[in-house]
C-alpha cells in the first residue's frame, strides 16, 4: 500500500512444514522490535501435505486494515515443488521472491520468467538437513528473508526462536537462520 | 391482576425472581387444588410405609400415636395425611398394596 | 504506565484468554467450535501452568457450557466462556436464563456465519441473533480492544445496579486468528483493583443462607422482573461509559461507545463495526488523497444501543452509509445496525439519508477497493437523489 510504509509478505509451503509458524515468528520479532505487525494463516481447514499459505504484515505504524493480502510485496516459497502459478499470483510488479531451491539463480530466473522481480534463492533444505538433521526449513527461510528484506533485525528473530523452542532445538534453529542469512544469494 | 390485591412494585422485589426466605412454600397450602381426597382406612392399613415413601409432596406423616384395629391388632404408630398440602394426585391410592386408601370426591 | 504492561503479539482469541486470566476467573466452561477454540485451549494452558487458579468444566455441548456457567455464577463465582456461530445458537435458550437470573457472566464471541450451508468464516449473524437476550454486547475492532473490553465488562456486569451478562465479539478468523501487538498486564493486581472480586453484593446460592433461584413467576409477577431488566440495561448505559472512562484514567486506553475518524468536515460517513472498521479507515485515507471527503464511524457497543453518542456522531451528516455484516431477513431494512439507526434518525428528527450496504457475509472478501466502490456507488445515488429503502447487497453475483 502506497499510503503507509509497510511490507506485506506471503508464505508458501505444504501442511506440516511450519509455514504458519514462520509467519508468526516473523510478526513476533517485529513486535518485540517495537514495530507493528499482523500474522494470519489462510483461514480454513488444514491438511498435512496440502499447499498452505500464511501472511505477515510488518509496518512502522499502526496497521488499520484487515483486508487480506492479495498483492504481496514479498513471497517466500519453502517448497520448491509447488507450481509457480500458485506463488506468483498477485506478487507485485518489482516485488521480491525468496525461494528454497537447489537450482542456481539463473535457472530460477528462467523458470520464473518475470524480469521485474527481485529474486533470491537459498538451499534451505540442505541447511536444514545439515544443521537440524531434518527438512524443517521454515526458520532458515526467515533468515534468508531478513537478509533480503531488512525490515527486522536478526537479533529479534533469534530472541523469538529462543522463546518458542526448547533450548537445544532453539540453538540449532538459530544456527540454521544464521546460515541462511549468510548463504542466501541475490542479484 | 391488580383488582385481586395490591402486589409490590418492581422496585421492591428481589431481582431475577430470587426467593430469599428458605422453605417459604410451607406458607402456601396447596390442598385446595384437590378434586379427590385420599382417606386412609386405619383398620386395613398394614403400616408398610409405601404411601409415605412415594407421596411426592410429601404430605403423609408418621404420627407417634398408637392405634388398635377393630380386629384387635396393636400398632405403635399411625399414618396421617396433611390435607393442607395433599394435592389429591392419587399415587398413594394406586400404590397401596392392600387398597387401604379410599379416594373420595371433595365436596366443597 | 509502561511498568504495568508488556507488549506481546497475540491473536484476539488469545487476548480474550489473557483477559480472563487477568481478571482471575474462577470457573470456565466451554465447548470447542471453530474459530473460538484457541481461547479455551490457552486458558487450559494457563490453568495447567498454574498461572490461573480456575475450575475448567468440560461439557458435551454449548448448551451445557452455558448451563454450567449459570450454575457456577449463581454461587458467586467469576465465570467466563467463549463460543461462535452454531455454538452461540445452541446456547440461545440459556442466554435468557443467564440474563433473567441476573448473572454477570462474560462471554467472548469469535463472530462466525451461521449454517446452513456450513460456513466457518466471519460474519455477525450469530451475534445479531442474540439481540433481544438482554446481554450487554460489545464489538471490538482490535485484539487490544478485546482484552480491554473483557476486563471492562466484568466491572460492568458485576455492578450491583446492572447485574447482567455481557458478550464481547470480534471477527472470527480475521481477528480471532491474526497475531498483532497487544499490551497485557505484567501483573494482575492493578487489573483486580479495577475489577475487585466481590461476590457478596449479589444474590447467590450459599448453603449457609439458602435462597431459591429460578422459581416460576406467574403473570402477576413475571412482568415486573422483565421491567427490572429493562431498567438494568438502561443503567448499564451509564455504567459502561464510566467503566470505560475509569479504565482510561487508570490504564491510558479507552474506547467510548462510538469512534469517529475524519468526520469533522464531511457530508458522508461510513459506519461499521468489528475488524472491518480498520479497512474502512484505510479506504477513507485513500479516498481523501484523491480528494473525496468521507469519514468513518465505528459502533462499539450494540446493547445498550448508544443513541446519544451516535446522535452526536451523525447529526451533521447529510448521508450515512451503514455497512452491516449480518442480515435480518424480511426486515424493513435488512441490516440489523441500519435498522437501529433508522429508528434513531426518526426519533431524533434527523434528515440524514441512510444507505445500507450488506458486506462480508460468510467472510466474502472486503478490501479497501470494495469500500471505495461503495462510496462511488452511493455518490451516484446521491447525484440522482435516490435513497433506496432496500439494503444493497454489495458484491453478490448476479
Amino acid at each position: 500500500m502506497i499510503y503507509v510504509k509497510r511490507t506485506e509478505i506471503r508464505w508458501h509451503g505444504r501442511g506440516g512444514q511450519g509455514v504458519v509458524t514462520a509467519s508468526i515468528v516473523l510478526a513476533e520479532a517485529a513486535v518485540y522490535q517495537g514495530k507493528y505487525a499482523q500474522a494470519y494463516p489462510e483461514f480454513g481447514a488444514e491438511r498435512r501435505g496440502a499447499p498452505v499459505r500464511a501472511y505477515t504484515r510488518v509496518s512502522d505504524e499502526h496497521i488499520k486494515t484487515r483486508a487480506p493480502i492479495l498483492t504481496p510485496d514479498v513471497v517466500v516459497v519453502m517448497d520448491p515443488s509447488l507450481d509457480k502459478s500458485i506463488y506468483l499470483e498477485g506478487l507485485k510488479i518489482g516485488g521480491i521472491l525468496i525461494i528454497n531451491t537447489k537450482k542456481s539463480l539463473d535457472e530460477v530466473r528462467k523458470y520464473i520468467g518475470r524480469d521485474d522481480l527481485k529474486i533470491a534463492r537459498v538451499d534451505a533444505t540442505k541447511i536444514a538437513l545439515e544443521v537440524l538433521k531434518a527438512p524443517f526449513v521454515n526458520m532458515a527461510m526467515i533468515g534468508a528473508l531478513v537478509r533480503v528484506v531488512p525490515v527486522i533485525d536478526l537479533h529479534y528473530v533469534e530472541e523469538v526462536i529462543k522463546e518458542t523452542f526448547r533450548p537445544k532445538v532453539a540453538e540449532l534453529n538459530i544456527e540454521a537462520v544464521r546460515r541462511a542469512y549468510q548463504e542466501v544469494e541475490t542479484l | 391482576m391488580s383488582f385481586e390485591k395490591k402486589l409490590p412494585s418492581w422496585k421492591s422485589i428481589p431481582i431475577g425472581g430470587a426467593i430469599l426466605k428458605p422453605g417459604n412454600f410451607a406458607e402456601r397450602p396447596t390442598g385446595d387444588w384437590r378434586v379427590f381426597r385420599p382417606i386412609i382406612n386405619q383398620d386395613k392399613c398394614l403400616r408398610c410405609l409405601i404411601c409415605w415413601a412415594i407421596c411426592p409432596e410429601p404430605a403423609i406423616y408418621i404420627i407417634d400415636k398408637p392405634y388398635r384395629t377393630s380386629s384387635g391388632r396393636e400398632w405403635k404408630f399411625t399414618l396421617e395425611i396433611d390435607y393442607n398440602y395433599c394435592k389429591g394426585c392419587g399415587l398413594c391410592v394406586e400404590e397401596c398394596p392392600v387398597k387401604a386408601i379410599d379416594f373420595v370426591e371433595e365436596v366443597k | 504506565m509502561s511498568d504495568l504492561w508488556i507488549r506481546i503479539p497475540l491473536t484476539s482469541n488469545y487476548a480474550a484468554a489473557y483477559a480472563a486470566k487477568d481478571v482471575d476467573v474462577d470457573v470456565v466452561a466451554a465447548y470447542p467450535i471453530t474459530p473460538q477454540t484457541p481461547v479455551v485451549e490457552r486458558i487450559a494452558e494457563f490453568i495447567a501452568n498454574g498461572e490461573l487458579d480456575a475450575e475448567m468444566i468440560h461439557v458435551e455441548s454449548e448448551h451445557s457450557a452455558l448451563s454450567a456457567c449459570i450454575g457456577a455464577s449463581a454461587t458467586g463465582a467469576r465465570v467466563f466462556t467463549a463460543t461462535s456461530a452454531q455454538g452461540l445458537e445452541l446456547m440461545h435458550e440459556m442466554l435468557f436464563i443467564a440474563s433473567g437470573l441476573r448473572l454477570p457472566i462474560v462471554m467472548a464471541i469469535a463472530a462466525r456465519a451461521l449454517s446452513a450451508p456450513i460456513n466457518i468464516w466471519c460474519d455477525y449473524s450469530d451475534l445479531m441473533a442474540t439481540r433481544d437476550s438482554s446481554w450487554i454486547t460489545v464489538i471490538a475492532s482490535s485484539a487490544q480492544e478485546v482484552y480491554d473490553s473483557i476486563i471492562q465488562m466484568y466491572r460492568v456486569a458485576e455492578d450491583p445496579e446492572v447485574l447482567l451478562p455481557a458478550m464481547v465479539a470480534y471477527d472470527g478468523f480475521i481477528m480471532s486468528h491474526t497475531y498483532e501487538p497487544v499490551y497485557v498486564a505484567k501483573d494482575r493486581a492493578p487489573i483486580l483493583e479495577y475489577v475487585p472480586k466481590n461476590f457478596k453484593n449479589r444474590y447467590r446460592l450459599d448453603p449457609d443462607n439458602p435462597i431459591t433461584m429460578g422459581a416460576i413467576a406467574d403473570p402477576n409477577w413475571y412482568y415486573e422482573f422483565k421491567y427490572q431488566q429493562v431498567v438494568a440495561m438502561r443503567k448499564a448505559y451509564e455504567v459502561v461509559k464510566k467503566a470505560d472512562e475509569e479504565f482510561g484514567k487508570r490504564f491510558g486506553r479507552s474506547y467510548g461507545f462510538v469512534e469517529t475518524y475524519k468526520v469533522e468536515d464531511v457530508d458522508i460517513a461510513l459506519l461499521t463495526y468489528g475488524g472491518l472498521y480498520g479497512t474502512v479507515q484505510e479506504a477513507v485515507d485513500i479516498l481523501r488523497e484523491k480528494g473525496v471527503k468521507v469519514g468513518a464511524i465505528k459502533l462499539r457497543v450494540f446493547r445498550p444501543f448508544p443513541y446519544n453518542e451516535l446522535f452526536n456522531a451523525i447529526k451533521n451528516l447529510k448521508h450515512l452509509v451503514v455497512l452491516d455484516r449480518a442480515i435480518t431477513f424480511g426486515g424493513v431494512i435488512e441490516g440489523p445496525v441500519a435498522l437501529e439507526i433508522a429508528t434513531l434518525l426518526k426519533f431524533k428528527s434527523l434528515d440524514t439519508n441512510l444507505y445500507n450496504y450488506i458486506v462480508g457475509i460468510g467472510q466474502r472478501t472486503v478490501t479497501e477497493s470494495d469500500i471505495i466502490g461503495i462510496v462511488d456507488h452511493v455518490s451516484k445515488l446521491i447525484e440522482k437523489n435516490v435513497v433506496p429503502m432496500e439494503s444493497i447487497y454489495w458484491g453478490v453475483r448476479e
